[in-house]
C-alpha cells in the first residue's frame, strides 16, 4: 500500500468573482521511503496540493477527489480523526521559514505543543524529544528557549524540519523548503532534509520551482503546468531527456555548460502561464508551446506512456496509450 | 531593553517640553495678552484694569523670564487663580473634579475595551459571517455618531422619558443633593446617576476597539504560522486563542493602553450633555467663561495622562513583545 | 506595528551612460505615464465597483454632495432666519408641512438639516484640505531629504500625534475666538500628523526605487524628482487617506459647534444640536429635533469611512489577497 495516494484531485477556490480551478485532475502515489518531487512555475497549484493532503485550504473551497493516506480518505475524515492524522500522518515544512513560526513562542514550545496534543508524551517528555530533535537537525539544544526572531532564515528552518518530524509521521511535505534562503543555506538545509530522509527511510514530497535541486532530492519528478501534472518518471530521466515540450523548457533554464544541445535549444520560454479562470482550449499549454500544431488547439492531452515507467500529457508522445488515471 | 527604556523616557520627556512651550506661547504672547482676554466683554475693561492685570500676572517682564516663572509655576502645579470661580486655585478646582471623571471615564473605557476585543475577534474569526456583518455594520455606524448625540437620545429617552420610553434615571449630576446620603445608600445613588453617561460612553468607544481587533486579527490569520499550527492538528479554539490572538492582541493592547491617557479628557461633550462634574464639564464651563488659566491647567493635565499613558504603552509592548524585548 | 520583514538589499541598475536614449514615442514621455496612470486610474476604479461597501459609501455621499449643492432649490433661505413669516408653531413635530418639525423658533427642521449640509461638508473639505496640505509637504520633505529635517518634523510630528486632539482644538478654538475660518485651519492644524507620517513612509520607500535612483544618477533635480516621480506614486496613498480624514473632520466640526466655538451665524449640523441640546429638546421630548441632524452627520461619516475603507483595500494589496 503507498503511503499517499492522490486520486483525480480537483480543488476549487471560492472568490466574489466565481470559482478559481486551482488544480485539476491531479493524481501521483508516493511509496515508503519514496522521494517525489513536484515542479512547476508558481501559480500551478503544487503549494495548493501540498495544503489539500492535510486539508488546510480556506472554509469553503471545493475539494473533490481522494487523497489516501496510509490507505485512509482524508478529505472524508471527521474533523477529530482529521486532527489526529495531521502531523502524525503527514507533517509540513512549511515556504520561507519566515512567518511559520509563531513569532511569540519559543521555538521549543512550538515544536512540543506537537508532541503534546497528539498524545506523545505530558510537557517533560515532551522537552526532552525536543532537544533531541534540534540536535538531529544540527541545532544546539540551547535554542529550545529561543524565540523565533533570535535565529537565522536557515536555523528557523532547522527548527521547521525538527518540528515536521516530531510526531514521526510517514510522510513529510517540504513545501519549498529552501526559498528566501542565502544559496549557502540553501545546500545545508538540502543536504540536512536529504541525510534525514535517507537515515529515517522517509516518504516525501518535495515541491519547488527549481528543479535542480528536486533531481538532486528525487526519486521521481511530476511536472505541473496550470493544475495539471503533464510529465512525470524517473528523476533522471525526465530531468535529461523531457517528454513534454513544458519540461524541456522548465530544465533548459538550468542549461548543461558546454552541451551544444543546449546552445541552440530556445532557452527559457515565453509569456506567462494562464490565469486559472481562463485556461486556454485544447492543450493548455499550447499558446507558449514551440512545437505546436493545430491538433493541439483542440485536444486535450491524457498522460501518455512515454517510456519506461514515464507519462507526458503531450500529442507529440506518439504512443497514444490513455492512462487511466488510478491505474 | 534599558536603552530602550531610557529612549522611550526622553522623548517623552521632549514632548512635555515641547507641550509647556506651547502653553506659554499660546496663552501669553498669541492674539492681545491674557488680560485682554481676561477683561474683554467685562465691566472692568480700560487701559487701566489691563494694566494692573498685566503687572498681576507678571506680562510686564521679558519673556525668557516669564518662561522660567511659569515652568517654575508649573512644576509647583501652580496654575494660578480660577476666573470664574473667583479667585479658587485653578489646582484645587481641578482636583476636585478628578475623582468623578476617572470613575466614569475609566470603567467605561476598560468595559468598552473587553467588549469591544470580544466583538472583534468573533468578527474576524467568523469573518463574513451574519455575526461579522452584523457587527461590522454596528461599529461603524457607533464609530460614525458624536457621541453627545448618542448621549442626548439616551437622555431623553431614559431620563425624560419621551413616547414609549420609561424615565429609568435621573437627568443628569453625580448625586441627588438635596437627599445628602452618605455610605452604601450614596454610592447606590452615585451608580444610579452613572448609567446613562456609563452606557453612552461605552457603546461610543466599542467600535474603535472591535473595528482595531478585528482588522489586527484578520491580519495575523493570514500569517503563515497560523497554518502551521493548524496542520499539527491544534484545534481551531486553540489556534485562536493561543497563536492568533497573543499576537494579533500586541497592537491592540497598546491602543487600550494609549486610550487610558484619554480618560481625563475623553468625556468632554458627554459629561456636558450628563452635568456630569468631571474634567470635561469643567473645560466646557472653562470655555464659556473664557477663563483661560483653567483651561491651560486642563490641558497640561490632558496632555501629561497622555504622553505617561504614552511611555507605559511602550514599556508594555516592549514586556510583552519578545522581538522588542530582545532589542 | 510588528518590524518590516527583512528585504533583500535593492542594488542599483547600472546605468548605462554611453548608450543613445531610446527614441522617444509620439507624445513624449509625459504623454506615456499619463496614459499609465489613466489606465492604472481605470483598473482600479474597475476593483472598485465591485466593493459593495465602498459603493454604497459613493452613493450616499454623492446624494449629501447633491442636496449641500441644490439646497436652495431645496429649501428657501429664508427659512433659516428666527423671523420668517413662513416659520410655523414652535416645537411642532413633523407634520405635511413641516416633515421633520420644527424647532423652538418654528423654524423647519428640515430646512435647517439641509442646508446645514452645507457647512459641514464645507468645513470637512477646507479643514481636510488644509491637513493634507501641511501633512504631504512634512511627509515629502522628510522622507525625501532626510537627515536633521526628518529629525525635527518628524519629532514636531510625534508631538502632535500625541496631544490629546479634541483638547487642543478646543483651547486653540476659544483662544483665536472661534468662527468658522478659525474651526477649519483648528481642524486642519490639528488632524495632519497621521498623513505626514503616511506620506514620509511612502516617499522612504519609493525614493529607493531603481528608476528613481537612475533619474538622480543621471542628473535630476530634487524638484522634477519629487514632482514626477515621488508625488505621482504617493497621490493615490495621500487620496485614501483624505477620504478618512474628512469624516474625521466634519466630526470634530460637530463636536467644536456643539460647543459653541463654531460660527453661530452659519447653520451647521453641529449648531442645530447646540441649539437643539441648549434649548431643551431632550427634557422636551422634541425628538425630530435631534434625530436629523445627527443621523446626516452618522451617514456622511459612515459614507466617507466605507469609501476610504473600500479605497484602502484597493491600494493596499495585502488587504486585497483576502
Amino acid at each position: 500500500m503507498s503511503i499517499l495516494s492522490v486520486r483525480d484531485l480537483h480543488v476549487d477556490y471560492r472568490t466574489q468573482a466565481g470559482p478559481i480551478p486551482a488544480v485539476r485532475g491531479v493524481s501521483f502515489d508516493i511509496e515508503k521511503g519514496e522521494v517525489l518531487g513536484l515542479a512547476g512555475e508558481s501559480g500551478c497549484g503544487k503549494s495548493t496540493i501540498a495544503s489539500a493532503i492535510l486539508r488546510l485550504l480556506p472554509p469553503g473551497t471545493e475539494v473533490t477527489g481522494q487523497v489516501l493516506l496510509n490507505g485512509e480518505d482524508v478529505l472524508r475524515m471527521k474533523p477529530g480523526r482529521l486532527r489526529a492524522v495531521r502531523w502524525t500522518g503527514a507533517s509540513i515544512v512549511f515556504q520561507g521559514a519566515m512567518h511559520a513560526l509563531n513569532p511569540v513562542q519559543r521555538v521549543g514550545d512550538q515544536i512540543a505543543e506537537a508532541i503534546i496534543i497528539h498524545g506523545q508524551g505530558g510537557e517533560r517528555e515532551a522537552r526532552v524529544r525536543v532537544g533531541a530533535l534540534l540536535e538531529q537537525v544540527g541545532l544546539p539544544p540551547r535554542r529550545i528557549d529561543d524565540y523565533p526572531h533570535e535565529l537565522s532564515g536557515g536555523q528557523k528552518q532547522r527548527v521547521m524540519i525538527a518540528m515536521a518530524l516530531a510526531c514521526s509521521p510517514s510522510l513529510v511535505i517540504a513545501d519549498e523548503p529552501t526559498t528566501a534562503l542565502d544559496v549557502m543555506v540553501q545546500a545545508q538545509v538540502l543536504k540536512l532534509l536529504n541525510d534525514l530522509q535517507h537515515e529515517l527511510g522517509l516518504a516525501m514530497l518535495f515541491i519547488t520551482h527549481d528543479l535542480s535541486v528536486l533531481v538532486e532530492v528525487s526519486d521521481r519528478l511530476a511536472i505541473m503546468y496550470a493544475g495539471r501534472i503533464v510529465e512525470d518518471g524517473p528523476a533522471q530521466d525526465v530531468f535529461e531527456d523531457p517528454a513534454h515540450p513544458y519540461s524541456r523548457a522548465l530544465a533548459g533554464a538550468f542549461p548543461a555548460i558546454g552541451d551544444q544541445q543546449y546552445r541552440m535549444a530556445p532557452a527559457g520560454l515565453g509569456g506567462d502561464p494562464p490565469y486559472p479562470t481562463d485556461i486556454p482550449s485544447g492543450c493548455s499549454f499550447h499558446p507558449r508551446c514551440p512545437l505546436a500544431f493545430e491538433d493541439c488547439l483542440t485536444i486535450d492531452p491524457e498522460l501518455y506512456v512515454a517510456g519506461s515507467g514515464r507519462r507526458a500529457a503531450c500529442l507529440l508522445v506518439n504512443r497514444p496509450l490513455p492512462v487511466e488515471a488510478g491505474a | 531593553m534599558r536603552r530602550y527604556f531610557l529612549g522611550k523616557v526622553l522623548q517623552a520627556f521632549l514632548t512635555l517640553v515641547f507641550v509647556l512651550l506651547f502653553n506659554f506661547v499660546l496663552f501669553r504672547v498669541m492674539p492681545g495678552d491674557p488680560a485682554t482676554l481676561l477683561l474683554r466683554g467685562t465691566s472692568n475693561f480700560n487701559p487701566d484694569t489691563v494694566e494692573q492685570v498685566r503687572a498681576d500676572l507678571g506680562l510686564d517682564k521679558p519673556l525668557p523670564q516669564q518662561f522660567l516663572t511659569y515652568v517654575a509655576d508649573t512644576a509647583t502645579l501652580n496654575f494660578g487663580e480660577s476666573f470664574f470661580l473667583r479667585g479658587r486655585p485653578a489646582r484645587e478646582v481641578i482636583v476636585d473634579r478628578i475623582g468623578p471623571t476617572l470613575l466614569l471615564v475609566g470603567t467605561s473605557t476598560i468595559v468598552s475595551a473587553i467588549v469591544g476585543l470580544i466583538i472583534g475577534i468573533y468578527g474576524g474569526w467568523r469573518r463574513g459571517s451574519a455575526f461579522d456583518v452584523g457587527s461590522l455594520g454596528f461599529t461603524l455606524f457607533v464609530y460614525a455618531m458624536p457621541e453627545f448625540w448618542f448621549g442626548m437620545l439616551v437622555l431623553m429617552a431614559f431620563g425624560a422619558g419621551v413616547g414609549p420610553f420609561p424615565a429609568l434615571f435621573p437627568t443628569g449630576g453625580y448625586d441627588t443633593p438635596a437627599a445628602d446620603l452618605t455610605g452604601f445608600a450614596h454610592a447606590i445613588d452615585v451608580l444610579n446617576h452613572m448609567v446613562m453617561p456609563f452606557f453612552v460612553l461605552t457603546v461610543a468607544y466599542l467600535g474603535e476597539y472591535a473595528i482595531i481587533m478585528r482588522s489586527s486579527l484578520l491580519d495575523i490569520l493570514g500569517d503563515d504560522f497560523v497554518q502551521t499550527a493548524r496542520a499539527k492538528g491544534v484545534r481551531e479554539k486553540q489556534v485562536l486563542w493561543q497563536h492568533a490572538v497573543p499576537n494579533a492582541l500586541l497592537p491592540t493592547l497598546t491602543l487600550t493602553l494609549l486610550s487610558l491617557g484619554y480618560v481625563f479628557s475623553g468625556a468632554i461633550t458627554v459629561e456636558w450633555v450628563f452635568s456630569w462634574p468631571g474634567l470635561g464639564w469643567l473645560t466646557v464651563q472653562a470655555v464659556e467663561a473664557k477663563d483661560f488659566a483653567l483651561l491651560q491647567g486642563l490641558f497640561l493635565l490632558f496632555s501629561v495622562a497622555v504622553i505617561v499613558a504614552n511611555v507605559v504603552a511602550d514599556l508594555l509592548y516592549a514586556y510583552l513583545d519578545p522581538r522588542v524585548r530582545a532589542a | 506595528m510588528r518590524p518590516p520583514p527583512i528585504e533583500p538589499p535593492i542594488v542599483a541598475p547600472p546605468v548605462i551612460v554611453e548608450e543613445a536614449p531610446p527614441p522617444v514615442p509620439p507624445g513624449g514621455p509625459g504623454k506615456i505615464a499619463w496614459a499609465r496612470r489613466r489606465r492604472s486610474l481605470s483598473r482600479s476604479w474597475r476593483v472598485y465597483r465591485k466593493n459593495v461597501m465602498g459603493m454604497a459609501g459613493l452613493l450616499t455621499l454623492i446624494l449629501f454632495i447633491a442636496v449641500a449643492l441644490f439646497a436652495p432649490l431645496l429649501a428657501d433661505r429664508e427659512a433659516l432666519k428666527v423671523t420668517c413669516e413662513c416659520n410655523g408653531p414652535p416645537l411642532s413635530p413633523p407634520s405635511i408641512d413641516f416633515p421633520f418639525g420644527t424647532d423652538n423658533y418654528g423654524r423647519s427642521v428640515l430646512a435647517l438639516t439641509i442646508w446645514g449640509s452645507r457647512i459641514s461638508l464645507l468645513v470637512g473639505l477646507l479643514a481636510t484640505s488644509v491637513a493634507m496640505l501641511i501633512g504631504a509637504v512634512i511627509g515629502l520633505v522628510a522622507g525625501y531629504f532626510g537627515r536633521w529635517s526628518e529629525t525635527l518634523l518628524m519629532r514636531i510630528t510625534d508631538w502632535f500625534l500625541v496631544i490629546p486632539f479634541l483638547p487642543l482644538a478646543i483651547v486653540l478654538a476659544s483662544v483665536l475666538g472661534g468662527g468658522l475660518f478659525v474651526i477649519i485651519m483648528v481642524i486642519g492644524v490639528t488632524s495632519w500628523p497621521s498623513t505626514a507620517r503616511i506620506v514620509r513612509a511612502q516617499v522612504l520607500s519609493v525614493k529607493t526605487r531603481p528608476y528613481v535612483e537612475r533619474g538622480r544618477a543621471l542628473g535630476a533635480t530634487n524638484w522634477h524628482t519629487m514632482t514626477r516621480h515621488i508625488l505621482p506614486n504617493v497621490g493615490p496613498l495621500i487620496f485614501a487617506n483624505t477620504i478618512l480624514t474628512v469624516a474625521i473632520a466634519i466630526l470634530s466640526e460637530t463636536t467644536l459647534s456643539f460647543l459653541g466655538l463654531g460660527d453661530p451665524l452659519s447653520i451647521s449640523w453641529g449648531t442645530i444640536l447646540e441649539f437643539a441640546f441648549g434649548g431643551g429638546a431632550m427634557g422636551g421630548g422634541q425628538w425630530w429635533w435631534i434625530i436629523p441632524p445627527g443621523l446626516a452627520i452618522v451617514f456622511v461619516v459612515l459614507a466617507f469611512t466605507m469609501c476610504g475603507f473600500a479605497l484602502d483595500e484597493i491600494l493596499n494589496p495585502r488587504l486585497r489577497e483576502r
